[in-house]
């Protein structure tokens, strides 16, 4: 089996969020970037599959040379080798037909994604490649198993979940229950040394246009002080005549 | 030319958002001068739309059970195709979501999620998106000829808006749809953190989980969903279903109410879309003060049951 793992480079949960140009471009400085918690659990998945179903993992990010040590992480987990598509990740759409090139070309059997990236959040790109190259979609994807070519999966749904069964080639857009938090793995000093000489083959865009860009960013209207109260009825009031949500 | 809103239902009855994506499609398609068409697979009464601004609803019916992204994502874009339409307004429930993306690349349309306000331009057609787990917003300029705008949930909210409208029946062909569903699993008669107007939600602060009896007698007086933090979920306190937070369940409801929750980062970037926040903590210091909009700094167990006795009397004045 061969698993394509997509990975996106985020600012960690804990950045400062700021924009420099005009507030047209994100502040990098001084920013952590990490592999997208969401991709993390897909990216943990797909080592059980590499371990216990002799499955081969490969890790792709769409992003510029600066998200290398990302990748390298990735690596580092546990992944065979790497591919990253020498673009600009500005919009889903672009990045969704970047990863399609690669997956059309790859022959793989699942590809495994996070539902969507701690950045942008806009879960648009594991749909989009899994029409573009007609693969089976799950998307909020809480469990799976492989069997041959069949799959079964679970996804989450409002107020519960649904079981699903499928078949390969499949794009899974994961998140935190395909596997849990305490699977996730750090790299160990021996990962870590390995990741060095394992392949990261740069590809260039395969031509792909945006569809949509970014004019620019704002932050919210800074939030008013809390208001503190000491007792209940104070409350209620509030909430019923200042608020009005009760 | 006009737009296309897909309202959604569940088991034949339309979900809030539905109100939602048909309020702004209206405005949209009075913004572009042309016309607002609804679409609903298997849903409810065409009038309830009517009252939001649907002038012309497409219904489809079929044997369809339960919601399948592919087949949804093709009659969403046959329907599309069939009106002319641009522009597709599609909601941010899990359906939403799930389905969107498809729509986007069957009728390669530029796509833009998280959508929390009308267009500030419509040429270039420009949109204002959450982004950065609600720390920020990006102004988007959507640049294809054909668009699919994405709206976060409880973000433009449902605006009254009667036409007199007409349904007409839509039929659509229906493709091998890959995945299927084999069962649902589903809480009957409570109410789910996604459609939840008020949620409470509670934190390692209640010390265990024989405490949380009064946590659900609260949402129970609210008619609120009830949630955890996330050291709750994992403690196995409280089921995985209520974690909410970053890797758990986003909250955009227009009241939240914290009780024993210090306010991790990764716990407010997940809670943060909800309109109006309280907390309830003995911990002045607790960042969760710093994000919230009305607090109380004391003991949950003194002040949770108040809060309980007192909102009987206050829901029955």
């Amino acid at each position: 089996m061969k698993i394509l793992v997509c990975i996106s480079h985020v600012p960690d949960t804990t950045s400062k969020i700021n924009f420099t140009d005009n507030d047209t471009k994100f502040d990098t400085n001084g920013v952590q970037f990490v592999i997208n918690p969401y991709d993390e659990f897909s990216l943990t998945r797909a080592m059980w599959f590499k371990e216990k179903q002799g499955a081969t993992v490969t890790v792709v990010n769409v992003g510029e040379a600066s998200t290398e040590p990302t990748l390298r992480k990735a690596l580092a987990i546990g992944a065979d080798d790497a591919i990253r598509v020498n673009v600009n990740p500005t919009d889903g759409f672009l990045v969704a037909k970047e990863l399609a090139a690669i997956v059309k070309n790859g022959g793989y059997d699942v590809v495994l994604a996070g539902k969507e990236s701690a950045d942008y959040n806009g879960q648009m790109v594991p749909g989009m490649l899994a029409s573009l190259v007609d693969f089976n979609f799950v998307n909020g994807c809480v469990g799976m198993e492989v069997d041959g070519t069949a799959v079964s999966a679970t996804r989450e749904i409002d107020g519960g979940e649904e079981k699903v069964s499928t078949s390969l080639p499949i794009v899974i857009a994961g998140q935190k229950g395909i596997v849990e938090e305490k699977d996730l793995r750090i790299p160990n000093m021996r990962g870590i040394m390995m990741a060095r000489k394992k392949p990261l083959n740069v590809v260039e865009s395969s031509g792909v246009i945006a569809s949509t860009e970014t004019q620019s960013f704002e932050k919210p209207a800074p939030k008013g002080a809390v208001k503190l109260v000491d007792n209940v009825d104070d409350l209620i009031n509030l909430l019923h005549n200042e608020a009005k949500v009760i | 030319m006009s737009v296309l809103v897909f309202a959604d239902s569940s088991e034949g009855k339309f979900k809030k958002t539905a109100f939602e994506v048909v309020s702004y499609g209206k405005k949209v398609a009075e913004e572009l001068g042309t016309n607002l068409v609804a679409l609903t697979i298997n849903g409810g009464d065409a009038s309830e739309l009517y009252a939001f601004g649907a002038e012309k609803v497409l219904e489809v019916k079929n044997d369809l059970s339960t919601f399948n992204a592919k087949a949804y994502a093709s009659i969403i874009n046959q329907a599309a195709d069939a009106q002319s339409a641009n522009v597709v307004v599609i909601d941010s429930s899990v359906d939403g979501l799930y389905v969107a993306p498809m729509v986007a690349v069957a009728m390669d349309a530029g796509y833009a999620s998280n959508v929390v306000a009308l267009p500030s331009s419509t040429a270039p057609f420009t949109v204002k998106r959450k982004a950065f787990s609600n720390k920020a917003f990006s102004n988007t300029i959507v640049s294809t000829e054909k668009k699919v705008i994405g709206i976060a949930k409880n973000s433009y909210g449902a605006h009254e808006n009667a036409v007199s409208g007409t349904a007409e029946a839509f039929s659509a062909n229906v493709p091998e749809m890959g995945v299927k569903s084999e069962s649902v699993d589903k809480a009957t008669g409570v109410i789910t953190i996604a459609d939840a107007d008020i949620v409470v939600s509670a934190g390692r602060g209640l010390k265990g989980p024989e405490n949380w009896g009064m946590v659900e007698e609260l949402a129970s007086v609210l008619g609120a969903a009830t949630a955890c933090s996330k050291p709750v979920s994992d403690l196995g306190w409280r089921p995985h279903s209520e974690h909410v937070g970053q890797t758990g369940k986003p909250v955009a409801s227009n009241l939240y109410i914290a009780i024993g929750i210090s306010g991790a980062i990764q716990h407010l970037a997940g809670i943060n879309a909800s309109k109006v926040k309280v907390v309830i903590n003995t911990d002045p210091e607790a960042p969760f003060f710093k994000a919230a909009d009305y607090g109380i700094v004391g003991d949950a167990f003194e002040f949770v049951p108040q809060l309980i006795e007192k909102l009987k009397a206050f829901k029955q004045a």
